[in-house]
């Protein structure tokens, strides 16, 4: 073992690896890919935390997470401990443990991490979240005295269940009105299995349930209901977590070709519907040979990852810019290059070339070199005169952002959206132009990340407790 | 869950069932749909509102049996429950007293059509509506049709009743008639409703067809159900489902139906093995 330490006494334990299934074998299913620590693993890993006095990674966590706090409890192995101590603030964490980007939050600011490798923060948040779900003896905080109060939450994504967790802990009376059949958003029909099971959703979605929060599924807030008609019903309070669920095409010529899906439809057919079981699940997907994902973000990653695993020969990343201006987690692209996926790096599709059967059969790309910085900051890509060329395919996976859907905006009046069709909000606390109505996640941000959504969840909550206690 | 309160034959592979749904049935207006999903492991197919009842809280759906799920719907009976119904969905049909409209469809497409034939009529139109089959035994709502209708014109493609041929030519017969035409609703299967555009189109007759896509969400989510109209991409579930006929590509639209076609059959001889085999 490595000891270069300047403090001789103290022998360095390296940040603990997670375990996971090798690359030949997980591309043949859609099992988790990391299988998580053992207990001894992760006291180990909890042993590394010194306790910080100013812990700098609990400002780095957008729930305030009390990372010291649930650590210390997994090193005296009080694991069911730290769970409910993880549950204080954050209703998720078996989900947040799996798909955080703790690089660019806690772990980036561990005060170890300025020296070595940070504590496996995330790592340890999954343990202990998934040792409390795997015991079965989930505990649930006695109910909080009923304050009379009605809360309507609107999707039952990452930042609708948390703000529906927070707001019936203190008391009211939470509806969460999902338009699809099923709780969680993005965590059921985006993120795929092998990186977070949906068994692992369904539970904790069945606690939110359990400390008393209503669902009511296949209720599309716009078409079935308007927002002024839940005010109508009794809500005191609408929160608007709808997320930015329209996908964005590239509208290049070909586009609308059978075989080309957004990642939205790809995704969703495969994890939602569980196509990735067909037939015994119903739902049909095209099972690629020679598949292309258009983009470089974690959606992208997960689409090309879920080809491979549908049994995809070539599944091919096709990114305009660079591997140092993907957006995807490092962790991603490291898995995805493991199982296989190629990177056609700074080559952007033209146009879609299909057959008489208007089958895709090719993307005709053309290369692209790096230019000056541009409002992102990253430089912009420019097309090479002449380099264009053709990928052959048979299937396509469009996977190059999202954007707001309208169906709520538009059916309440007096809801400011900005030019993106995005909610526009006052502050943090998520209220937007229509008093009592609040927004947060994706449909004000653009597409963000999970954590991200649930802070907008957590502040959203305070801000209407504030409003309404006044009242 | 919600409950199939009646199920009842129509012909021999099209059925009309009213399902438990209090909450679309008072909301739902002429031209919408719902998605429904049979089972847990069910896929999610859209059908049209037929027709509501907002006191006794049920919908009217009317579907021909093509694939697994349906052949697993008609299965069913009163009483059972379907796993999930989700709606209205879509935008209402665009209603108004436009003067004369002919109210057109074809197959499983006059349950569709019914609908926008009662809400125009009520609107005060005159409504001409023409129905058509393949034969006589596969028509449906004959008599619903006429109630809302001043003039109903029956064809069979076979000549087992009312005109012999296709609706397009009762269509064009209207026309040739010099009747006075302010839009025509032409609703059925792509390869129909294509024709009866191509009759209206040298007229200038504006005409709304109704398209059966493909759909997961149905809320604007996923793109499956991508058309282009006018040149434009459009997403059936939020866009539609009715657009201006003359501008949809209806080649776009019959390839992008047969995408799963492999699988469909694939889905329903397991299906089929797995009822026989019991």
């Amino acid at each position: 073992m490595e000891n270069n330490e300047v403090k001789p006494k103290k022998e360095k334990v390296p940040r603990q690896k997670m375990p996971e299934q090798a690359s030949d074998i997980r591309v043949k299913n859609f099992n988790e890919v990391p299988t998580g620590y053992t207990e001894e693993t992760a006291i180990t890993e909890a042993k590394r935390c010194i306790q910080c006095k100013k812990p700098g990674c609990i400002a780095g966590c957008p729930v305030d997470v009390d990372i010291p706090g649930f650590i210390k409890l997994i090193a005296e192995g009080k694991f069911i401990e730290a769970a409910l101590k993880l549950k204080e603030t954050n209703a998720l964490p078996a989900v947040c443990g799996r798909v955080c980007p703790q690089e660019d939050q806690c772990e980036k600011v561990c005060i170890l991490g300025k020296k070595g490798e940070p504590v496996a923060v995330g790592r340890l948040e999954r343990f202990a979240a998934d040792y409390e779900q795997q015991a079965g003896n989930i505990s649930i905080p006695a109910p909080a005295k009923p304050n009379g109060k009605k809360v309507a939450v609107v999707g039952a994504g990452p930042a609708g269940l948390t703000i529906a967790g927070d707001l019936v802990k203190l008391g009211y009376d939470v509806t969460i009105f999902e338009a699809l059949h099923k709780a969680g958003g993005v965590l059921v029909y985006g993120i795929p299995e092998f990186r977070l099971p949906k068994a692992i959703v369904e539970a904790e979605v069945d606690y939110l349930k359990k400390l008393g929060v209503k669902i009511e599924t296949n209720a599309v807030i716009g078409r079935l209901k308007t927002v002024d008609e839940l005010f109508a019903e009794g809500f005191d309070a609408v929160f608007l977590g709808v997320g930015a669920g329209a996908p964005v095409f590239m509208n290049i010529p070909g586009e609308n070709l059978s075989g080309i899906y957004s990642a939205n439809e790809y995704l969703t057919r495969s994890n939602l519907m569980k196509a990735y079981r067909f037939p015994e699940y119903d739902t049909p997907i095209v099972r690629g040979k020679n598949v292309a994902v258009i983009g470089g973000g974690n959606v992208a990653m997960d689409s090309v990852r879920t080809a491979l695993r549908l049994g995809a020969d070539n599944a091919t990343i096709i990114y305009r810019r660079t591997e140092v201006e993907m957006p995807a987690r490092i962790e991603e692209v490291q898995h995805a290059k493991e199982e296989g996926v190629q990177f056609k790096l700074l080559t952007n599709p033209v146009e879609y070339i299909g057959n008489e059967d208007g089958w895709v059969t090719g993307v005709r790309c053309q290369r692209m070199e790096l230019g000056e910085p541009d409002d992102s900051g990253r430089r912009r890509p420019v097309p090479v005169a002449g380099s264009e060329f053709v990928i052959p395919v048979d299937t396509v996976v469009v996977a190059v952002g999202t954007t707001a859907n309208p169906i709520v905006p538009a059916t309440t009046p007096g809801l400011e959206t900005n030019r993106w069709g995005y909610i526009v909000t006052k502050d943090a606390s998520g209220l937007t132009s229509r008093e009592r109505v609040y927004a947060g996640g994706d449909i004000v941000t653009g597409s963000a990340t999970v954590i991200l959504a649930m802070g907008a969840g957590r502040l959203a909550a305070k801000a209407i407790h504030e409003y309404l206690s006044r009242s | 869950m919600n409950r199939i309160v009646e199920k009842q034959d129509l012909s021999e592979n099209v059925v009309r069932m009213v399902l438990e749904a209090p909450a679309i049935a008072r909301k739902r207006r002429a031209g919408q749909f719902i998605i429904l999903k049979v089972h847990e492991k069910g896929e999610r197919i859209p059908l049209t509102i037929v027709d509501s009842d907002a006191e006794a809280g049920t919908l009217t759906i009317i579907f021909q049996v093509v694939g697994k799920t349906t052949t697993a719907l008609a299965a069913m009976k009163a009483g059972d429950a379907l796993s999930d119904v989700q709606g209205p969905l879509g935008n209402p049909t665009e209603i108004e007293n436009f003067g004369h409209v002919v109210c057109i469809g074809g197959g499983v497409g006059v349950g569709v059509v019914y609908p926008l034939a009662a809400a125009l009529k009520k609107a005060g139109n005159r409504v001409t509506s023409i129905i058509g089959a393949r034969t006589k035994t596969l028509l449906i709502l004959e008599e619903e049709m006429k109630k809302v209708s001043d003039r109903l014109i029956v064809a069979t493609d076979d000549g087992s009743y009312g005109f012999h041929g296709f609706v397009s030519a009762v269509l064009q017969n209207l026309i040739d008639e010099k009747e006075k035409i302010d839009r025509v609703y032409a609703i059925g299967p792509v390869p129909m409703m294509r024709v009866l555009c191509n009759v209206t189109k040298p007229y200038g007759i504006r005409t709304i067809v109704s398209l059966n896509s493909i759909m997961v969400d149905a809320t604007g989510m996923c793109g499956a159900c991508r058309v282009s109209v006018g040149g434009k991409t459009k997403f059936t579930c939020v866009d539609g489902p009715e657009f201006d006929g003359h501008e949809v590509d209806f080649a776009l639209l019959t390839n992008r139906l047969r995408m799963y076609a492999d699988q469909e059959k694939q889905s329903l001889e397991t299906y089929k093995c797995k009822v026989n085999g019991k």
